[in-house]
């Protein structure tokens, strides 16, 4: 009851310190908009890199190869791989796709500096394999022919691969003929061809880096792992989809997050002290008033209490700002980074979810309150006499 | 003779300013009858608003016992003295210390949010203190709306809306032009004379002082003269 009436009063009395309050509300706010941001971007790479991810396809590399890049697959291993269990079959045969990977240069749109990008020589099933695959403008490439078909994030972050432009990768010319998307996963930052045509224009002769397999069910891979692993004809690792990319984007999306972490955390150390400051500024402004109210009886409780109240909502107002500003200015923002696992360049979008939005608000109340509990310990305990003499 | 409502008994009190130690009350021994009405008088820094914080129990004394209607004081801890004051004390200050978001009713309910009151019985005590003092038409002002001396009036009303026994007040005219003075001390006389409140006013002005029952003069820290 008291402290709820302190409170009250202390919170009229806010518009008399709108200045400072303010001061606290912004510094809070963009520490929250800088932890928002990072979190959206980590979380904008785990979408990129698991919204493809497939836990019933299979991706199929060299024994020991942590990626595609370093990974040889021989036509006859190929074979074998497309006769195993495990694997779904309709009236064309068995849903596999034998993959070639290379990376080729292409000068990122705002710097203009050269950008390793994956380009990828794929099956005629590759569009089935990805079920949220989608051309988005222009058309597919037709085989045999040298025409690509690039993904959206590729696109927008990439110069010179315009549909209806031709564009120079290794000793050839190549025409764009479309674009897709594949919901943010990390397909939209890769270049598409037809895998005989890119196998002949590399030199690749009949080899593969990849086989992609659709599995009759996620609990397949089992089996079909058990059969090819033992198999003496074919020397090769079977991950899932899923697993595959998590595994090739860990060390990023760690570093990322603990980065982001880190720089709001060290952020967030300024931050407090600003409220620190506007709860010392808020407590001064009241001394006076918070005596007076000692006087008539009321205790120091209520008068910590009023403090941390106001600290909170200094914080959540920080919060709900820091997280609006980084929703206006980053949802949705397409960027691309090295994948220094894959050295290749990943293309992103930021999503400011509902969780990251959380994490930010709570942030910013522990930001508040950290910085009201001097103060408010301070102000519960002054001498009311003392208090009562300034004016 | 009425039993001492105050009984004050070898009272000191020091500050500590750094290492430095400042006595400013020197064994000082006091009774104050119940329905009296005392002025305290003395030079600035003589300690006359020391002693009435210590009556009214807003510091500790360094040794000493205050007695007031039986309770030692002195021995009661910071939040037992915050609630024993909202009980028994009327502080009335010379800067009338109303909260200026409250308007005049609101600051005179506060001391009542302390009690088991219900609103509507907060509300109808408030207006009944503000109408004591004059000021019923005033209930919805802010303290920027009102003038000094309503402003104290209000401040009258606050003290004495849980109807204690004791009415402390500091310098309660030194900011005040003689009329509006005068109409605070008319209202002292009254609760001193018709509701039988005991007052201890600390004052400069000799003829607030005149008002009084018993005048006593401070000087370092010691009784030195009393008047009645
Ligand atoms: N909280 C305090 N800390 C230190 N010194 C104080 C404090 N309160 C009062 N004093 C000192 O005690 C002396 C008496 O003060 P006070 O009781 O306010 O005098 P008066 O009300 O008679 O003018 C003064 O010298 C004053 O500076
Ligand atoms: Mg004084």
């Amino acid at each position: 009851m008291q402290a709820i009436s302190v409170i009250c009063m202390n919170l009229k009395s806010v518009p008399g310190r709108l200045a400072a309050t303010l001061v606290a509300v912004i510094g809070i706010a963009g520490v929250v908009m800088v932890l928002v941001a990072t979190l959206a971007m980590s979380q904008g790479f785990k979408a990129a890199l698991n919204v493809a991810g497939a836990a019933d396809v299979a991706v199929i590399v060299r024994g020991g190869s942590s990626g595609e890049l370093a990974s040889t697959l021989l036509s006859a291993e190929a074979k074998v791989i497309e006769d195993a269990p495990g694997i779904a079959r309709d009236a064309s045969g068995p849903l596999v796709s034998p993959e070639a990977y290379v990376l080729v240069d292409l000068p990122m749109r705002g710097s203009g500096t050269a950008a390793n990008v994956p380009f990828r020589g794929v099956g005629p099933r590759a569009m089935a394999l990805r079920s949220h695959f989608k051309l988005v403008s222009g058309r597919l490439f037709r085989p045999g022919l040298d025409e690509v078909i690039v993904g959206r994030g590729a696109a927008s972050q990439f110069r010179g691969i315009q549909v209806g432009q031709p564009v120079r990768f290794g000793a050839k010319q190549w025409d764009v003929v479309g674009v897709f998307e594949d919901q943010g996963s990390v397909t939209e930052s890769e270049v598409w061809t037809d895998v005989h045509v890119l196998q002949a224009s590399y030199r690749r002769g009949s080899s593969l880096q990849s086989v992609r397999a659709q599995l009759l069910a996620p609990q397949a891979t089992e089996r079909l792992m058990q059969a090819l692993m033992t198999d003496p004809r074919v020397n090769v690792t079977v991950a899932t989809e899923k697993a595959f990319y998590s595994e090739q984007s860990r060390a990023l999306v760690t570093l990322v997050t603990t980065l982001g972490s880190a720089i709001a955390f060290i952020m967030g150390i300024g931050a407090v002290f600003g409220a620190v400051n506007t709860m010392y500024a808020a407590v001064a402004a009241r001394t006076r008033e918070i005596a007076t109210l000692r006087a008539l009886g009321f205790g120091g409780g209520a008068v910590l209490a009023s403090v941390l109240v106001e600290a909170a909502l200094i914080g959540i107002a920080g919060g709900v700002l820091g997280g609006l500003l980084a929703y206006v200015g980053f949802d949705g923002y397409r960027a691309s980074t090295l994948n220094f696992q894959t050295f290749s360049q990943l293309t992103f979008a930021f999503r400011v979810t509902p969780a990251v939005l959380g994490t930010g608000i709570v942030y910013a109340v522990a930001l508040g309150l950290v910085g009201g509990l001097w103060p408010g310990y301070r102000a519960a305990h002054m001498s009311v006499t003392a208090g009562l003499r300034s004016l | 003779m009425t039993p001492a409502l105050v009984e004050v008994r070898g009272l000191r009190k020091e500050y500590r300013r750094g290492t430095e130690v400042v006595p400013v009350l020197d064994g000082l021994d006091l009774d104050i009858a119940s329905g009296d009405y005392l002025a305290l008088m003395g030079p600035s820094g003589s300690g006359k608003s020391t002693l009435l914080n210590l009556l009214g129990g807003l510091d500790q004394p360094t040794a000493g016992s205050i007695r007031v209607a039986g309770v030692a004081i002195e021995g009661l801890s910071s939040n037992e003295l915050a609630s024993w004051r909202a009980r028994h004390v009327g502080f009335i200050f010379q800067m009338y210390n109303l909260l200026p978001v409250l308007t005049a009713r609101q600051n005179v309910e506060l001391p009542l949010l302390l009690t088991r009151a219900s609103q509507a019985e907060r509300q109808r005590r408030a207006e009944a203190a503000l109408s004591l003092v004059g000021l019923a038409d005033r209930a919805n002002h802010k303290p920027g709306e009102l003038s000094g001396g309503q402003e104290q009036r209000v401040g009258i009303a606050r003290a004495i809306v849980t109807d204690p026994d004791l009415l402390l007040c500091d310098e309660p005219t030194g900011d005040l032009d003689r009329k509006s003075g005068d109409q605070i001390l008319d209202l002292f006389d009254a609760l001193n004379r018709e509701a039988g409140k005991t007052i201890i006013m600390v004052t400069h002005d000799p003829r607030a002082a005149a008002r009084a029952r018993r005048i006593l003069y401070l000087d370092k820290g010691a009784l030195v003269r009393e008047e009645r």
